[in-house]
């Protein structure tokens, strides 16, 4: 089988990885676009495996501890995902803008925040 | 063409394509069974490849665990069933543009590189339960256990963030974001987030 073949799919896959984690707006989603991308960098793995033929098995090995890192990965993100949601009741990441740096952005945490004593705290 | 080719070739075609609709259907919970044909074809992909254990681990992991964790997390943020419109960012032109250049470079890249070269299939080391343990279990036995003391640091740090009455948010007096539940979104709040 020519090597082409899981190389370019696994390109493809990460290309449409990138894109779900640009252009999704629910950070849930924007986690499916990361998973994505670490099963386009698995299959790359894989197919090198099979093509150096490694006595050690490199690449599969190390395909294990990628899906190891991301479960760890998806365990701690979906928590902090939890907790923005707690927080704000919402996890628009668009609307997701304590750390701009711009006044528009201030001004919509103010208004978003909604009661005076937390305006300060957002503007600090 | 061998066999081998199309079937592998059919496989990318359902990988691409359920992908394709993963990150662009507008319904969130078939983004997670999108998804699940994903993850189920890649580890076809990886039988066809001789990764026989990282395949049975593939379906195990991701179908069996981490789907259900996404869709636990879709349900637990109330993300609605039915279609949203708004489910792609006002950028989603300029994420097009960019995963299109990304995918030119790489696919440009890796035909300039790897054209012609095959790999063997028949000679391949078929990568099983028992092989993959000997490989790990001999070369890899220290990566191994960094490993697992990574993931039970990370579950524990999971337990912690996700526990409902945190000792931490509790003293750390009130949220930098007071709780908005009650208080109605204006309208003038989307227009603005937009400029």
């Amino acid at each position: 089988m020519s090597v082409l073949f899981p190389l370019v799919v696994a390109a493809l896959l990460f290309a449409i990885g990138v894109y779900g984690v640009l252009a999704r707006r629910n950070a849930v989603l924007v986690l499916m676009g990361v998973e994505l991308m670490l099963n386009a960098v698995n299959l790359n793995l894989v197919a090198f495996d099979a093509y150096l033929r490694d006595v050690v098995h490199s690449g599969q090995v190390l395909t294990l501890f990628v899906i190891a890192i991301a479960a760890a990965e998806i365990g701690l993100g979906l928590a902090i995902v939890l907790m923005v949601f707690r927080s704000h009741r919402h996890i628009d990441v668009d609307r997701l803008r304590e750390l701009s740096d711009s006044a528009a952005a201030d001004e919509a945490i103010a208004r978003d925040a909604g009661t005076p004593t937390c305006a300060p705290g957002s503007g600090a | 063409m061998t066999a081998i080719e199309v079937l592998f070739g059919l496989l990318g075609l359902v990988v691409v394509g359920s992908a394709l609709l993963v990150v662009t259907t507008t319904k969130l919970v078939h983004a997670a069974l999108w998804l699940v044909v994903t993850l189920g074809a890649l580890a076809g992909c990886y039988l066809l490849l001789a990764a026989e254990f990282v395949a049975w681990v593939q379906v195990l992991i991701y179908v069996g665990a981490v789907v259900v964790l996404l869709l636990f997390a879709l349900m637990l943020t109330r993300a609605p069933t039915g279609a949203e419109a708004a489910a792609t960012t006002g950028n989603r032109p300029l994420a097009a543009v960019v995963a299109a250049l990304v995918a030119g470079a790489l696919v440009a890249t890796l035909v300039a590189g790897f054209t012609g070269v095959r790999i063997d299939l028949d000679h391949t080391l078929v990568g099983s339960a028992g092989s993959t343990g000997t490989a790990i279990f001999t070369s890899w036995v220290l990566p191994f256990e960094v490993l697992s003391v990574l993931l039970l640091a990370a579950l524990i740090g999971a337990i912690v963030l996700s526990r409902s009455s945190s000792p931490t948010l509790a003293r750390g007096g009130p949220t930098p974001i007071g709780p908005s539940q009650g208080h109605p979104v204006p309208n003038a709040e989307r227009s603005g987030d937009d400029q």
